[in-house]
Formats: structure tokens, C-alpha cells, sequence
């Protein structure tokens, strides 16, 4: 009985979270935030020396070999520095390609994503608020795939899609190159600056089938909602932790405001909420690697409850900050608006509780 | 990470059950009734006839209760292990078997004697305490002293061989039935107020004493006030140092407390909820098909299973030695708002029928919830109110200035 992180799991983090305080503090962030994207492409080179882009890949293809609990344990060092770039559709073609490609597929691909030498994304949300599997309108008739993606992270700097669509045999996923002929991007405008969402159109575009993709796609979808809640749990933490902080700094009426009770409460509130949470991110996670029959109710549930309390620290704590905490060149809003992504993509909290209350049979 | 337990654990559990079969038969289990109120919370069974206490001695000799409690005073005596704590408390309950005696005497008061009590002190009181012979009340709290305890007033002055107490205690559970309390009183009416301060032993069949229950707002007496005219105490009941009172009450033995206990109660209240929504009808559906109650209770059960792993994460920060840190001093609240919204929410599912009362029969749950709404207030004051749970999180926890006038520990 251990409910706890091994010492490699440890290190794993403390590695990560040592390399972007030291090489990706805000102002970093923000070159890439305003930039054309080879700054993020830079950035995410150097993560995936790190091992960030392999975490789950097999070592026989450049991976750690790790399991999701640990790309979870990224997630909130990655969410609690703000960090910009494709981690989120990359972890879950990752995922695609280990759990839903053959030996072939994997050979072509993982090694690549791993090193960082490719990006992978994945296409899934349709028009509408639109992100059931069984709902999805793109279809593949064929080997040519057609439909309509909106919210699909960084496509513009990806070399391949991972397309959640249909077929005859019903749902499942395809392999698109982002190159090939009858794919067309276009950019969002997103509240969320460090990650990327573009809208994407395909047209009978060459599509190659996972062969394991009508299984692999509720894990692919579960795994995506759990590292968002990571990330959600990392960014929130460092929400209070810059509000604590501020709070022991900033003097009014001839006190450090941490010293008034009013402040102290709304901080012990959002500790009370927030620090509970961890272990319900941990679980699902540990769910999805090993209690199988538990993961998806988990990661629906998991992503609802962080993601909303994700937005509700970011207010608070930026409340707390009074009037700095309102400028653009405080930090503060960054996380503020990650906290926007988190709720939406992959669809609203009120969504994942009703597929949770389903799942009960409630 | 691994929620199963390793082989020199299932070993462990194997002994225990092994012991349970022979120990605590079939026909003892049939005898048990259901435990209710402060056990009922903790899943324990709180039976102290004779047959429960002579399991509890042959369950105390192979060291499965009172572990933390020393062999010579009646107690386990094991090294400590939250693990083998954790299968015990579960085989037991499983069993249906008398476990710890619950309650302020065995919980608190054995604690501080282990630590501070004379020979004679520890020898008269801790092993009947610990199998209920002898009840304790807590005599902390006064009309004037509710967070603020150390301004408390009932005063204690010597008088040859006796303490003459004279003054009056509040919110004390347990007053009527209780042989015995454990008071602090001020002995040093011109020390700084933490400092006048002394851990005494009162025997409630003292001449002086007089016990009046006290109606909470469910309608219930739960608790009494505790009224005291020169009650006279030997000066020997005196627990520590005269004047070092505070801190002697405050001594914490290494104790492997229960930690998912509090979940267990939460996780059957929830239970229980989802199922009455199955059932009651709300304008011509069962409630637990409204979107919104629907929401409401996948939004509870996230923050109850966030409760309940942080169980698990607190059982294995003991079993490792690491500090629980933050995340032990946020539980109380958490927990505590948990079951308040928890209730709410029964509220809703029974629509207009919260509007009756326990014991009505037109409701669908006799009232339960509407009764365990108003309960839940009186856990979130008792013990250090919310508020005072926040000050602690802020300070202790988020490193916040300490108030002067308030802090001291």
C-alpha cells in the first residue's frame, strides 16, 4: 500500500520543474507567446531532450518507457510554469500511436516524436461544443477522410494529425499528414497565448487507419482530460503560491496584507480545495495505468472538478493581488487564461459531469 | 504507486482474521447492533459489557488495540506502523468487533497521562479507561472561552490537600454518564494568561457539582453546562506541573489516528443520497434524472473521492515518516464543508418535503437529512470552528504573520 510518487517519478518532476524555472521564466514565455513559433519549436526541442516528448513511448523507440501517472507529473510542472507549446496535442498522439498503432505505424513515428524531430496533434472537437466520439461528423470513406475540426492545438506546427472521425465500422482514428493534400489550417484567436488552436478542414485526404484506433480512442480522449486536470492542479498551484507570496510583500495600512484576516481566509480557502485535489489528479492517473475499469468515469470527473477550480483560484488569487494583478505586465494573467483553455478544451465541465453521471448509471 | 498491500502485510491481515474468527464468533457479530453518533462516525463498536471486554483484553495482549499505549498501563505497545493500524481497523469493522473505546477519555485524556501523569495517576486510570470503565467528559470550553480557550475563568485555589474549583464549564458531551473529567482551570490568577493555567482530574460525583443539559438547535441535548461551587479536589489529581497546563494539554503521543475514517462517513452519506435521488420522485421523475441534481452530485463526488484518496496519501506520508504537512491541516475543512453541501443537496433532491421534520412520515428519508443539515454546522464549529481552521491553514500551512493577540500553541 503506497499512495505515493517513486523516486524516479520524483526526480522526473524536479528535473522539469528545475529546467523551466531556470530556462523558461516569464520572459521567455512571453517571446514565444508573441512570436512566429520557432521559438516554441526551440522550446519543445529542449523539453524532449528532457524526455518530455517520450514519457510513455516504449525505449525501443527513444522513450522513458513511463506510464501516464508520470506524463501527469509533467503536465503540472509544465501548467505551473505557464509553459507554451504543443505538449497537450503531442502527449495525446503519443498515446494514439502506443495504445492504437502496429509495429509499422510506431516504427514510422515514435522515435520521431520522442526525440522532438516531429510534432504530433490530434483533431477531435467538431462544431458546436461538439466532443462525443459516437457524435463526431468527420467520416473516412475509403482511405479519404472529410470534416470539419475546430480547436485542434497547434496544427500549424504539427507534422501529423491524429483524426478522431468514423467509418462503416463506426468510430475510430486516422493517421493525416499535415502536408497532404486537402488540409487546410487556420489560425484561432485564443484567450490562452501560450497555446495554440487552429481550425482545421480536410477534404478526401489520404488517411492511414490505427489499427487499434476504435479502442485506443477513449484512451486517448481519457488520457487528454487528465493531463489537462494536471496541468489545471500545477498552474493553480502556482497561483496561490504567487498570492501567498505577494501577500507576505505587499504592505497596506502599515502591514503586510497577509496579515489581515480577510486575506488569510480567502488564501486558507483555496489551499482547503486545491490541496485535496492532487490526489484525485494522482488517482485517475493511476486509474487510467492500472484499475482500467475506473479510468474514464475518473478522467471525466477529474478534468470537471479542476478545470473549475483552476478558473476559480485564477480569480481569487488575482483578485487578491488588487490593481497589479490587472496589468498585463504582471504574470499573473497567463495563468489566468490558461485556466480558460483548461475548462474549454475538450469540452466544459457541465459536459464531462453529465457523461460521469451517465457512466454511473444514474 | 501501489494500492495493494505487499505479502508481510496480507500476512498481517491473515493473523488478524485468524484471531477475529477465533476471538469474536459468528454469534457475537449477530449481537452487534449498528453503531450510532461519535462511533458510528468512526465505524467503530463501542460495546463495553463484559463480553466485549474480554475480547478487548485478549485483542489488547496480541497488540491489535492501543497500540501507542504502553504494555505495563494496560495498553498494545507496538512500534508504529499506520499500515498495520489501517488493516486492523478494517478486519474489525468487517468483523463487527469492539475496537478502541471511543471517546474524549481514551482519545485525549490516556494520551497525556502516558506522557505527564504520576505512577499512581497512570495506574488508577489509564487501563479502565481504556476498556470504558471509566467515562470522561472534557471540561475545556466556557460561556467566555470558545476559541479563545485560554482566557478561561474557572478557578482552582488551594486550600490545604484540595483544590477548591469554583466557576463553570460549557458544550461538555458526556457530562451525565461520565465517573470522571479532565479540566483546565486557573490556578495562577496574576501569570500571563497561558501561563495560570493547570491540567486537572475531577471526579463528577464531587459534592458542588451540578450537570444541566443544554438543547442544541436539532431540539436534542447533546451536550451540558457544567456548573462548579466550591467543588473541593485533591491536590494529587493535578496532571503536570502546576501553571504548565496549556501545554500539557496539548501533548500529542505519536498516535496512529484513523485517517479514513472521516471519508468512510462522507462516502455512506453520499451513498445514501444517490440513492434516495433514485427513488424520490420530483415532479414526475426520480430526482437523480434533474440536469441539475444530476451536476450537483457529480461535483460532490469528485470533491468526496478528492477526500478519500487524500486519505490514502496521508496513510502513506505516515508510513513513509514525511510531514503531512499543508495537506493534514486542510482536512478538517474540507471535509467538514463536504458534508454540509452534501446535505444541501439532499435538500434539493427532497424538494419541498425539506420542510418536514425528522420522524415525519411523509417524507422519504424521515427527515435524515434535514437533521444531518443542522448537524453539520455543529461539526463545523466543533473542535476550532472554521474560522479558526482557516487562521491555522494561513498560518501554519501558507506561512501568513501570526496574530499576536491570538497565536499561541
Amino acid at each position: 500500500m503506497d499512495f505515493g510518487l517513486s523516486e524516479d517519478q520524483l526526480l522526473l518532476k524536479e528535473t522539469i520543474k528545475r529546467f523551466l524555472a531556470e530556462q523558461c521564466p516569464s520572459t521567455r514565455v512571453r517571446q514565444i507567446m508573441e512570436g512566429d513559433g520557432e521559438g516554441e519549436k526551440q522550446l519543445w526541442k529542449e523539453l524532449a531532450e528532457l524526455g518530455v516528448a517520450g514519457v510513455i513511448v516504449p525505449a525501443a523507440h527513444g522513450g522513458l518507457e513511463r506510464e501516464l501517472l508520470d506524463l501527469a507529473l509533467v503536465a503540472e510542472e509544465l501548467g505551473y510554469a505557464a509553459t507554451p507549446g504543443p505538449f497537450i496535442g503531442a502527449a495525446m498522439a503519443t498515446v494514439a500511436l502506443v495504445e492504437g498503432g502496429d509495429g509499422k505505424i510506431q516504427q514510422h513515428w515514435l522515435e520521431a516524436l520522442a526525440t522532438g524531430d516531429a510534432i504530433g496533434t490530434v483533431a477531435w472537437g467538431e462544431e458546436q461544443g461538439e466532443w462525443a466520439l459516437e457524435r463526431l461528423q468527420t467520416a473516412v470513406h475509403g482511405e479519404r477522410l472529410s470534416g470539419r475540426k475546430l480547436m485542434v492545438p497547434g496544427a500549424q506546427t504539427a507534422d501529423v494529425l491524429v483524426v478522431a472521425a468514423r467509418d462503416a465500422s463506426g468510430p475510430g482514428l486516422w493517421l493525416v499528414e499535415r502536408d497532404a493534400p486537402g488540409v487546410e489550417v487556420a489560425a484561432l484567436t485564443v484567450n490562452d497565448m501560450t497555446r495554440r488552436l487552429d481550425r482545421v478542414s480536410f477534404t478526401d485526404v489520404p488517411a492511414v487507419r490505427l489499427p487499434h484506433g476504435s479502442a485506443a480512442a477513449q484512451r486517448v480522449f481519457d488520457a487528454g482530460l487528465i493531463l489537462i486536470a494536471a496541468d489545471a492542479y500545477g498552474g493553480s498551484r502556482r497561483c496561490l503560491e504567487m498570492a501567498s507570496s505577494y501577500a507576505l510583500t505587499r504592505e497596506q495600512f502599515g502591514q503586510v496584507i497577509g496579515a489581515f484576516q480577510a486575506v488569510k481566509h480567502q488564501l486558507a480557502n483555496i489551499a482547503a480545495d486545491l490541496e485535496p485535489s492532487l490526489a484525485l489528479v494522482w488517482y485517475a492517473a493511476h486509474a487510467f495505468d492500472r484499475i482500467k475499469d475506473q479510468s474514464t468515469r475518473h478522467a471525466a470527473i477529474v478534468k470537471a472538478h479542476m478545470s473549475d477550480l483552476y478558473d476559480r483560484v485564477a480569480r481569487d488569487t488575482t483578485e487578491l493581488h488588487g490593481g497589479i494583478g490587472f496589468t498585463w505586465e504582471f504574470d499573473l494573467h497567463l495563468w489566468f487564461r490558461r485556466a480558460i483553455f483548461d475548462r474549454s478544451f475538450l469540452g466544459e465541465a457541465n459536459f464531462h459531469r453529465e457523461r460521469a453521471a451517465d457512466l454511473a448509471g444514474w | 504507486m501501489d494500492l495493494s498491500y505487499s505479502a508481510e502485510y496480507e500476512q498481517f491481515r491473515a493473523e488478524v482474521r485468524a484471531f477475529l474468527d477465533e476471538h469474536w464468533t459468528e454469534a457475537d457479530r449477530g449481537n452487534t447492533p449498528a453503531p450510532d453518533g461519535q462511533a458510528a462516525l468512526m465505524g467503530a463498536v463501542i460495546r463495553t459489557d463484559e463480553r466485549a471486554t474480554q475480547f478487548r483484553l485478549a485483542a489488547i495482549a496480541r497488540g491489535y488495540l492501543y497500540r501507542h499505549v504502553p504494555k505495563a498501563h494496560g495498553g498494545g505497545e507496538q512500534p508504529y506502523d499506520p499500515l498495520k493500524s489501517t488493516i486492523i481497523a478494517e478486519e474489525f469493522r468487517r468483523a463487527k468487533a469492539p475496537s478502541e473505546v471511543v471517546g474524549q477519555g481514551p482519545g485525549m485524556l490516556v494520551p497525556t497521562l502516558v506522557e505527564h501523569g504520576t505512577e499512581a495517576q497512570k495506574r488508577f486510570f489509564i487501563r479502565d479507561t481504556l476498556l470504558g470503565r471509566i467515562r470522561w467528559c472534557q471540561g475545556y470550553s466556557e460561556p467566555g472561552s470558545g476559541s479563545d480557550l485560554a482566557s478561561l475563568r474557572t478557578r482552582a485555589e488551594l486550600d490545604g490537600d484540595f483544590w477548591v474549583v469554583n466557576g463553570q464549564k460549557i458544550w461538555t458531551s458526556n457530562a451525565i454518564d461520565a465517573e470522571w473529567m479532565f479540566a483546565l482551570v486557573r490556578t495562577e490568577p496574576e501569570a500571563p494568561k497561558h501561563d495560570g493555567i493547570s491540567y486537572l482530574l475531577i471526579d463528577m460525583k464531587t459534592p458542588g457539582i451540578e450537570v444541566r443539559p443544554l438543547r442544541q438547535m436539532t431540539g436534542e441535548a447533546d451536550f451540558n453546562e457544567v456548573f462548579f461551587d466550591n467543588v473541593r479536589v485533591p491536590k494529587d489529581n493535578l496532571v503536570g506541573p502546576r501553571g504548565k497546563g496549556w501545554i500539557v494539554s496539548r501533548s500529542t503521543l505519536k498516535h496512529e489516528r484513523a485517517l479514513i475514517g472521516n471519508a468512510m462517513l462522507t462516502r455512506r452519506t453520499f451513498d445514501g443520497l444517490v440513492m434516495m435521488a433514485q427513488h424520490v420522485q420530483l415532479r414526475g421523475q426520480p430526482a437523480i434524472k434533474h440536469p441539475l441534481i444530476r451536476d450537483r452530485l457529480a461535483q460532490l463526488e469528485a470533491r468526496l473521492l478528492a477526500s478519500e484518496y487524500t486519505g490514502y496519501r496521508l496513510l502513506t506520508m505516515q508510513a513513509r515518516g514525511e510531514d503531512q504537512g499543508l495537506t493534514g491541516m486542510v482536512m478538517k475543512l474540507f471535509s467538514t464543508q463536504l458534508g454540509y453541501d452534501l446535505s444541501k443537496t439532499a435538500l434539493d433532491v427532497l424538494g419541498d418535503r425539506s420542510a418536514l421534520a425528522r420522524g415525519d412520515l411523509n417524507t422519504p428519508d424521515m427527515g435524515m437529512f434535514t437533521y444531518s443539515y443542522m448537524w453539520s454546522l455543529g461539526v463545523l464549529i466543533a473542535g476550532g470552528t472554521a474560522n479558526v481552521q482557516r487562521n491555522i491553514i494561513a498560518e501554519r500551512g501558507l506561512g501568513m504573520p501570526r496574530d499576536t493577540k491570538s497565536s499561541r500553541s
